[in-house]
């Protein structure tokens, strides 16, 4: 196989060709109540050509992995279409390597022990008083990808991905309230094992919200825990760092200008599929670059973007291996890999004891970004009195612009915790496993829908 | 297909085979200029099993042996959920349009020119504007049998025009856009070019709002983006069958506005959410849903419907996995009041044309707030600009519950929902103190 792939990118009238071949196994287990709705596999062969020709890109997907040669020959046709004038893409050693994932445990584990703990929390949701109903979804994958490319690399890589959704749902006199938890890990089963008496708690916030109170709208000082803040910070700041967004753009180059200063002298942020064990650590991007550690953000101020080939070699910055494809049917764009803010020094209790009227929000829904705006939300929110946590709320959505909102972060704690669930959605590929987090946080004036 | 099948019904009492195939060509545009021609081509193959009276699932993307897709289904059954349901027997479908050979006839080239000229246009009146645009022609082809000899089979074609507009000054985005959806090829851009350039000219001025309950006349980008999703769940049979639909027990009931009426339709000719069989070989239809204010159905695939003790109306759709219900085209019907009209009614209010992160609240309760993207505000009966910093809240049986007025025209926005203007009273409206 492999050696067919490197013979198909011989002696083309290309300026680069990649190949990428993709052999997919994935497990899917669905619970609604009491009913386990959905034990299913999936099995996925298939790959892509993606060619340039002077800075125009022709790319094919395709199941049938016969004629691989009809295939590059398309590609080129393609990118011709769409060639302007010479480029070149950001220098990078061809690598040769293969790269195995220790922990595939995923496919290890028989199904019997996947439904048999899924079952325990079900059940644990669902013997809750006042619980109505639950819905849990479990999906595990393994990936073996063989790329190769015209300048000589050759990279095997092998991934498993974990991910793990409950919900519980409540309801009483025609309310619906429901809370969720999102866990996942890189291929690590055990990562979604224990987690009983979370599950426990989260079907009981579910029953408490019903009688909760609606947060008035309006503009608070809120208290963002890791998880929450994990997400604040992918959706607030980690796309607008995306250079696919910037790089052929003059005027949002004059506001990402490096150096320009985005917050406290405090504020950290970091991505990198190289801060490893999370999932988005990878060794490879999907161009072959190897993963890096970027600072965003350093100090306040804008230290670096994050880029695939193309947009590092337009821009004129070094390439950090960011460049990620959800699957063979599509082609590498610049994603996030493991975001987070770096810890500080103040503790929670620190953090809010000088608040008198504010919002501590947990735990998420979901967010998302035009990347000026930004909306993110929690799944559970009390009201912060005098320095203390008080009631709870109902789920909170909030809001913020993003050149305002970092700067108007003014405590970090010092408890960073990654959080694993979820995924990333961009260009129509979703769910990207991604990995985000921060300690505790404080924003000031952050925009809260309510009544 | 008939070689899994066999192999099927070797290890197991019944089956079902669902193939889909299609070809799609995306031609996409970045900063202005053409980037990417795509060629995606895909197969894939899915086999659900009933063995002992319990159900098993198995797909392959791409080539693998009958043999190995069979053992892997028939391995799930013995966790699968009990089957409630058969699969169905040879029916008789409605003919319903979804196939324009002229598609095939649609080149490259056509659609490159299209871009340009949709990017021209846009230009002409912004010259400072970045557009993203995209141009797609597709063809799918759906083929379904069944041990018991049901067989469904068709083809559509589909073609999508897409523009997204960034305009930047100083530290102020403002994004415009607009697509359509069909099964003919679109080959006029203006009618995207007139949409984009009406919401540029709405959206020159910035001006600020206060932080009230006013009313809102959401547009039908404004419609999809905030109300949508939290209808779409609570007809869902499946989540009334739960217990987590405000709607359970309200069959029959006034609940909306009695100039609110909502249809699930599946019939409509060369519409892309069209099709003659769902996705399990139930014959499509045309059902409603709210009828009048009155709810009247909800969707169901086989064997959420057999668990409700109901019927199947059509709407088994697959996402990678097991049938689930899911809605075609949605359609609300429309009302006698121009756009014009509602804006000259409202002394102080907001028009919302686009909505984010308004589906992340508890959309079981009907609950949705969001920042909005794109909307107006309304001083005295005119539109006075564009409004920013602002969140708009609501619950969508509060608000539907008593509709100020339903516009006079409808238009089909991503491809699944016909929506008039709906002007809405009693929104929260939460803005940035300056």
């Amino acid at each position: 196989m492999r050696d067919r792939i490197v013979n198909s990118l011989q002696g083309h009238a290309a300026d680069y060709i990649e190949i990428r071949l993709e052999e997919t196994r994935i497990t899917r287990i669905v619970y609604r109540g009491d009913r386990l709705e959905e034990v299913g596999r999936t099995s996925s062969l298939g790959g892509n050509v993606r060619a340039l020709v002077k800075g125009g890109w022709g790319f094919v997907s395709f199941n049938n992995i016969n004629k691989l040669l009809d295939k590059v020959d398309l590609a080129i046709r393609q990118a011709g279409l769409t060639a302007k004038e010479d480029f070149k893409l950001s220098q990078t050693e061809p690598v040769i390597d293969i790269v195995a994932n220790e922990k595939s445990e995923p496919m290890n584990t028989p199904l019997a022990s996947k439904k048999q703990l899924l079952d325990e929390y079900n059940d644990i949701i669902l013997t809750t008083p006042k619980i109505r109903t639950s819905s849990i979804g479990y999906y595990d994958s393994q990936r073996k990808i063989t790329f190769a490319n015209s300048e000589g690399s050759c990279i095997e890589q092998t991934k498993a991905d974990i991910n793990l959704r409950l919900t519980a749902i409540a309801s009483q006199d025609g309310q619906v309230q429901q809370v969720g938890l999102s866990i996942g890990s890189p291929g690590d089963f055990s990562a979604i094992k224990g987690l009983q008496e979370q599950v426990k708690q989260m079907a009981q916030r579910a029953v408490e919200l019903i009688s909760a109170p609606q947060a008035k709208g309006g503009e608070y000082t809120v208290v963002l825990d890791p998880v929450l803040a994990g997400v604040f910070v992918h959706e607030a700041f980690g796309h607008l760092s995306e250079a696919d967004h910037v790089y052929e753009n003059k005027r949002l180059q004059e506001i990402m200008v490096m150096g320009r200063r985005f917050g406290d002298k405090s504020l950290n942020i970091v991505d990198g599929a190289a801060v490893p064990g999370l999932r988005g650590s990878y060794k490879y991007d999907d161009e072959g670059v190897p993963a890096t550690k970027t600072y965003l953000i350093r100090e306040g101020t804008l230290e670096s973007r994050l880029h695939s080939r193309e947009t590092a070699a337009k821009m004129g910055e070094k390439t950090t291996g960011n460049a990620r494809a959800i699957s063979y049917l599509y082609p590498p764009i610049v994603r996030m890999t493991n975001t987070y803010i770096e810890p500080g020094t103040l503790s929670f209790k620190e953090i809010i004891s000088d608040i008198k009227e504010g919002i501590y929000a947990k735990d998420w829904y979901g967010g998302t970004t035009s990347l000026e705006m930004f909306t993110f939300s929690a799944s559970e929110a009390y009201m912060i009195r005098n320095g203390k946590i008080a009631e709870l709320l109902r789920p909170v959505v909030l809001s913020g612009n993003v050149f305002v909102t970092l700067d108007n972060i003014d405590a970090i704690g010092n408890d960073l915790q990654m959080n694993q669930g979820g995924g990333c959605g961009k260009g129509g590929q979703s769910p990207l496993p991604v990995a985000n987090g921060s300690p505790h946080i404080r924003i000031r004036r952050c925009l809260i829908g309510g009544s | 297909m008939k070689e899994v099948l066999s192999q099927a019904k070797k290890m197991a009492e019944h089956a079902e085979i669902f193939q889909i195939s299609s070809k799609v060509t995306p031609v996409h545009f970045e900063a202005n200029l053409l980037k990417q021609i795509q060629s995606k081509e895909n197969v894939s193959t899915a086999l659900r099993l009933i063995k002992n009276g319990r159900v098993g699932f198995a797909q392959a993307n791409g080539f693998i042996e009958p043999k190995t897709l069979a053992e892997m289904a028939a391995e799930t059954c013995e966790f699968g959920m009990p089957a409630k349901f058969d699969f169905p027997k040879p029916k008789v479908y409605p003919k319903i349009e979804t196939f324009d050979s002229q598609i095939d006839n649609v080149t490259i080239e056509d659609m490159v020119k299209l871009g340009e000229q949709l990017i021209a246009s846009i230009r002409q009146h912004t010259p400072d504007i970045i557009c993203e645009v995209s141009a797609t022609k597709g063809i799918i082809s759906v083929d379904i049998i069944n041990s018991e000899g049901g067989e469904a089979s068709y083809s559509k074609s589909f073609f999508n025009l897409s523009l997204e507009g960034v305009l930047i000054k100083d530290e102020d985005m403002l994004f415009v856009g607009d697509s359509h959806s069909s099964c003919h090829p679109l080959l006029d851009f203006t009618p995207i070019a007139e949409e984009v350039i009406k919401q540029l000219e709405l959206a020159k001025r910035n001006v600020s709002i206060e932080t009230k309950q006013m009313p809102v006349i959401f547009t039908p980008h404004g419609v999809a983006s905030s109300l949508i999703a939290p209808l779409v769940s609570a007809f869902n049979g499946k989540l009334v069958l739960d217990g987590a639909s405000p709607l359970k027990n309200k069959l029959g009931e006034q609940v909306f506005d009695k100039k609110f009426s909502l249809w699930d339709d599946a019939t409509i000719p060369y519409q892309v959410a069209s099709y003659p069989s769902d996705d399990e070989g139930v014959p499509s239809q045309r059902i409603p849903l709210v009828d009048n204010g009155v709810v009247s159905h909800f969707f169901y695939d086989l064997q959420t419907a057999a668990l409700a003790n109901t019927q199947s109306t059509g709407n088994g759709s697959r996402h990678g996995g097991l049938p689930t219900p899911s809605p075609s085209s949605l359609v609300i019907g429309k009302g006698n009041i121009s756009f014009r009209d509602m804006v000259r009614d409202i002394k102080e209010g907001l028009v919302v044309e686009l909505l984010i992160g308004a589906e992340q609240g508890n959309i079981l309760n009907g609950d949705f707030s969001g920042n909005v993207l794109l909307g107006y505000k309304v001083e005295k009966g005119e539109i006075t600009g564009r409004v920013k910093d602002t969140m708009v809240s609501g619950n969508v049986y509060q608000i539907l519950k008593q509709i100020e007025a339903i516009g006079e025209e409808t238009r089909w926005v991503e491809g699944f929902l016909s929506t008039p203007c709906l002007y809405c009273t009693g929104l929260s409206v939460t803005t940035k103190m300056r």
